[in-house]
């Protein structure tokens, strides 16, 4: 059934080339999509291991921070936006009564909407994105781990912490093709209340077929030196990395 | 000022403009989310009768955002046309609303009278059913490399993202979009990062594509309005200018844009004059939440935040605008039957309002909805007239993890609807041998130049 082209699927992922029954598409491509779409839907409500994570964290000399969103459970983390957004209350007193002090980045892994992508390359991510940071001379604090959170979670840990930067490493919502993406957001001064226009965004880490953890964490650590040369982020930072930056690049 | 009745002896009583409009929205998780909703059906059931009686005037008289205070509400005020208002000006919003199903005049002579808010008032109305009749009568034709909108057409957004933005991946699904007739409304890619050199290489691609096979079409590559002017003026071959917008000016700041912004980009582009039949080269997308995402709602519902979004994108003369209709997630349209709804009113507010509309039908995983959803929504917008819808291989968009609706989808709709594609592009579907000149694939595709054209991708060093 399938079209002639559908060699060329070794290029992409995408549905391409399946053929066609009249307009619709073949049984064995709509079964196939029903399966994709009922493991999508599984993967939302996966739960995170969340020690097991930490354990392997603290396993490589790094020091985790176990904190929590009022979130309560997997629904209420899907129709509560605004209560991923902040950390509840021992959390926020837990990071008020820590020494931090000249914290370039804050760092903040979450499952959000994908635990298998955590799972998957959530270790891999913070490895490579240390050893960036550490090539251009960044100081990142705790590894702050909270279940359930949204981006903007960022806002207020980078905050508490009075870090330069905040980066949040996060599971993007599951696709058909694919439930194992990370998404990785920035965002410059962080504080309660910076707009979605201040963060600058890498999306489809998910080695092999997206963005490897490698050059993710490269083009994370350009943009959090670009943002602290130029004191800002988001649309007014754009993205002009040359090949082979991280080589030619001087610690800041 | 405040809205009261007295029904079976209990009191109702609402705020104001803005309050009693979003007591009056159809339910959704959006609403709920920002506290807004009804609290009950009967609250809902009476904001609207209430509503019914607001004179179509008093939305002139009391704004819901104050216009010093915001640059869209000024806007808004600004260019409300009394002429074009006048047949329409004593009527309630209940009355507009039998005026718009009785009527059966050109609807586009009001269009420039209308303010959002009147029509996402109407809207909440209405039922189902008279969102797509009216809309059925509002049509909204729009140029550039060719005619979008006219009756009887249906164009489609061919959209062949790619995770890591490979050139061979997305040309890869271009191909398998053109050959089911996909690609009239525009070839769009998502990028996956808006890295500079990135976004030209595909704008590249694309030029590339529809220069050697003379594709009458546009191509845009769907990066930030700022993102598109520093690669045209490094000379990149931009047909389209792509923005996300949304009804106040402080949502759109946290899209990191504002109308000066918009205006700039335009003309850049208008100068480029890359179009032939016509020179309308802005394309909108919006969708319910996002000013409630940005936290920038002002205490409006999602619905009329998003009608006034529609007055940033007619400021502009758009090719397209997309309603992105169940992309962001549960939390703002829960179900199928949400994303349905709002689909039906964003395309009916928008075309009302005098724009060239589409819909993304989508829905992503963490909601309550499924390709049966987006069936019915598709064939509901088919019948309402909507000028496009996306073309994703499979429905199963690889980069934004989302399902939307497919090539195939396309097909089916023009067949249980008979809609064609947009005139030139249908010619050049029938030229190259991949419709048959009814409306249909041909037997003989296989056999046409643009696929042993592209076979050769692998060998290509794109």
């Amino acid at each position: 059934m399938n079209d002639p082209w559908f060699t060329l699927k070794r290029f992409t992922q995408a549905r391409i080339g399946r053929g066609h029954s009249g307009c619709a598409t073949p049984t064995s491509a709509q079964l196939e999509f029903q399966l994709a779409h009922a493991m999508a839907r599984d993967a939302v409500h996966q739960p995170w291991q969340l020690e097991s994570f930490a354990e392997a964290i603290t396993a490589k000399g790094w020091q985790p921070l176990l904190l929590s969103t009022p979130i309560s459970d997997r629904r209420q983390y899907l129709l509560r936006p605004d209560l991923g957004r902040c950390l509840d209350h021992a959390s926020r007193q837990c990071l008020q009564t820590q020494q931090a002090s000249d914290i370039d980045v804050a760092l903040i892994i979450s499952n959000g909407l994908s635990s298998t992508a955590i799972d998957s390359h959530g270790l891999a991510l913070l490895e490579s994105v240390m050893a960036a940071y550490a090539s251009c001379s960044l100081n990142v604090g705790p590894v702050c781990l909270v279940p359930n959170a949204r981006v903007a979670l960022a806002d207020e840990i980078g905050g508490l912490l009075n870090a330069r930067l905040s980066v949040i490493i996060v599971g993007e919502r599951p696709g058909l093709s694919a439930a194992d993406s990370l998404g990785v957001y920035l965002t410059y001064l962080p504080r309660i209340g910076n707009s979605d226009a201040e963060r600058n965004c890498l999306s489809n880490i998910r080695p092999p077929q997206g963005l490897s953890c490698e050059a993710a964490a490269t083009k994370l650590a350009y943009l959090s030196t670009q943002a602290i040369q130029r004191g800002m982020s988001g649309v007014a930072l754009k993205d002009d990395m040359p090949v082979n930056w991280l080589e030619t690049t001087v610690p800041i | 000022m405040r809205y009261s009745t007295t029904i079976n002896g209990k009191n109702f009583s609402f705020a104001n403009l803005r309050i009693l409009m979003a007591k009056a929205s159809p339910k959704r998780a959006a609403d709920e989310l920002a506290g807004l909703a009804a609290e009950s059906e009967v609250e809902r059931a009476v904001a609207q009768q209430l509503l019914a009686k607001v004179s179509l005037r008093h939305f002139l008289e009391e704004p819901l955002i104050a216009p010093e205070d915001d640059e869209v509400s000024r806007l808004i005020l600004e260019r409300h046309n009394s002429e074009a208002f006048a047949p329409i000006a004593a009527l309630s919003v209940g009355e507009f609303r039998d005026w718009l199903l009785t009527d059966d005049s050109d609807l586009s002579a009001i269009a420039a009278g209308l303010m959002p808010e009147m029509v996402a008032a109407v809207s909440k109305i209405m039922r189902n059913q008279d969102l797509i009749a009216v809309a059925k009568r509002c049509r909204v034709v729009s140029r550039f490399r060719n005619t979008l909108g006219l009756p009887g057409r249906l164009a489609t957004r061919l959209q062949p993202n790619h995770p890591t933005d490979d050139p061979r991946g997305i040309a890869a699904s271009i191909l398998d979009g053109l050959m089911y007739g996909s690609g009239d409304a525009v070839i769009g890619i998502n990028p996956a990062t808006d890295n500079l050199d990135n976004v030209y290489t595909l704008l590249n691609l694309l030029d590339e594509i529809i220069r050697r096979h003379d594709i009458p079409t546009q191509s845009c590559v769907l990066s930030h309005v700022t993102t598109s002017m520093a690669l045209m003026q490094r000379g990149a071959p931009v047909d389209l200018v792509f923005q996300s917008i949304a009804g106040t000016e402080a949502a759109n700041r946290s899209f990191g844009i504002d109308l000066a912004m918009l205006r700039e980009a335009k003309a850049m582009a208008e100068s480029l004059n890359r179009g032939s039949v016509g020179n309308q080269m802005m394309y909108f997308e919006t969708g319910q939440g996002s000013a409630l995402s940005a936290n920038a709602h002002h205490g409006i519902d999602a619905q009329t935040c998003e009608a006034r979004a529609y007055a940033v994108a007619r400021e502009f003369s758009p090719l397209l605008v997309n309603t992105v209709v169940g992309f962001i997630g549960p939390e703002y349209l829960y179900d199928g039957k949400q994303i349905i709804r709002a689909g039906l009113e964003d395309h009916f507010c928008g075309k009302l309002l005098g724009l060239p509309m589409g819909c993304d039908i989508c829905y992503t995983n963490h909601a309550e909805a499924d390709q049966n959803d987006m069936d019915n929504l598709l064939t509901l917008l088919g019948v309402a007239g909507c000028n496009f819808i996306m073309g994703i291989p499979g429905a199963d968009d690889v980069m934004l993890a989302y399902q939307s609706t497919s090539f195939h989808d396309a097909l089916y709709l023009r067949q249980v609807l008979g809609l064609r594609p947009a005139p030139e592009f249908e010619a050049w579907l029938e030229k190259i041998g991949i419709f048959d000149g009814t409306n249909r694939l041909t037997d003989n595709r296989l056999k046409t130049t643009l696929l042993s054209d592209f076979s050769k991708l692998g060998e290509l060093q794109l």
